[in-house]
């Protein structure tokens, strides 16, 4: 009985080693196209800010703090325009909002992880890496090695490509070369149908897309992405009930 | 750009925390909690829902207006790039698809 414990401790604890080691490899593997994707887009950030004045070293720091392309987009058009602060961090703050969603769709799936840890991966939670999170859990293949392997590159390529277009805001403005650009679309095209698991779901992303553009059309910019996600779930919770009576 | 080091500092700060806190708190608070089945429901449309609105003005939406016409080429490449999404399941291969898609575009467009 001792021996078996003693022999079988050494083997457990290469397989953890080996399956970590497989689940980094995986979520490199996953990270590709948000790495094809967000170097250039954080290079255009880079550009961007620069051109408009903000200093290049709190560029790269915006860009590793705040971790949210859009609204970093929309407040460096707002400091370009002489906007307060306040101005600036509550339409952040709206802009942002919609992660509270994620959040709270994803958080079931977390009650192993540590404390500490936790307070990592939802500082990293970014669209990108919330949509491939959800197709690994649905899968059965969310492993935490290779979730946080997958947002620290993330993290990084975002932080990195920012400060590569502060470095080079001199060199070139138009960074469409070769569909770099449509990797990220592409990329929500394949998440969004392997979300699809019903016609209910099919149903609500219908209905959610419709809302957003709507919205958007309507002025709302900022919010349309959240308000459309809360009106096509709760849209299909109510579709669901009424066809079970 | 009239701002002082210390305020463009203080409004990323603030930035930071608007943006952090609400990605905080569900998975802080609420990851051991047991929802109710109406809830959870409801949670289990939100990735599809939020994807979806995400994408749809991306694609719809050009130089901000509504466009359907083939100027807006990000929708019209969306078309073979939903064919091989639904057909193959594949990754890679649907954004493959999508970046050659619009590299060829633009090529065609360009000559």
């Amino acid at each position: 009985m001792q021996s078996e414990v003693i022999e079988n401790t050494p083997q457990t604890s290469c397989f953890a080693k080996n399956r970590t080691r497989s689940e980094i490899m995986d979520g490199f593997k996953q990270a590709i196209p948000i790495i094809v994707g967000f170097i250039p887009v954080g290079f255009t950030f880079g550009v961007l800010a620069t051109k408009n004045g903000l200093p290049g070293h709190l560029t790269v720091l915006m860009s590793f703090l705040v971790l949210a392309g859009s609204s970093q987009f929309i407040a460096i058009s707002l400091f370009a325009a002489s906007m307060s602060p306040i101005t600036i961090i509550v339409t952040t703050f709206i802009v942002n909002l919609r992660h509270f969603l994620m959040s709270a769709a994803i958080a079931p799936h977390l009650s192993k992880m540590p404390m500490l840890r936790k307070l990592m991966f939802s500082f990293q939670l970014i669209d990108e890496t919330f949509a491939i999170h959800m197709a690994n859990i649905d899968r059965d293949n969310f492993g935490e090695a290779q979730a946080i392997t997958l947002n620290c590159i993330a993290h990084f390529c975002w932080t990195a490509g920012t400060a590569i277009g502060v470095c080079g805001s001199h060199l070139i403005a138009d960074i469409k070369p070769l569909g770099f650009d449509y990797a990220l679309p592409a990329m929500f095209v394949v998440l969004l149908i392997w979300q699809i698991k019903s016609n209910m779901h099919a149903m609500v992303a219908a209905i959610s897309a419709c809302t957003a553009v709507g919205l958007y059309l309507a002025g709302a910019q900022q919010l349309c992405v959240i308000l459309a996600a809360i009106f096509g779930a709760t849209a299909g919770v109510v579709l669901c009930t009424i066809r079970k009576k | 750009m009239h701002y002082s080091q210390e305020v463009i500092i203080l409004t990323i700060i603030g930035m930071m925390a608007v943006t952090y806190i609400p990605r905080l708190l569900p998975i802080a608070l609420l990851s051991k909690k047991q929802f109710p089945a109406v809830i959870t429901q409801w949670l289990a449309y939100v990735p599809a829902a939020i994807l979806s609105a995400l994408l749809a003005p991306s694609l719809f939406i050009n130089d901000g207006e509504f466009s359907v016409s083939f100027e807006n080429m990000y929708l019209w490449a969306a078309i073979p790039v939903f064919i091989v999404a639904i057909k193959t399941k594949s990754f890679f291969g649907t954004i493959l698809t999508g970046m050659i898609v619009i590299a060829a575009w633009r090529y065609l467009v360009a000559m």
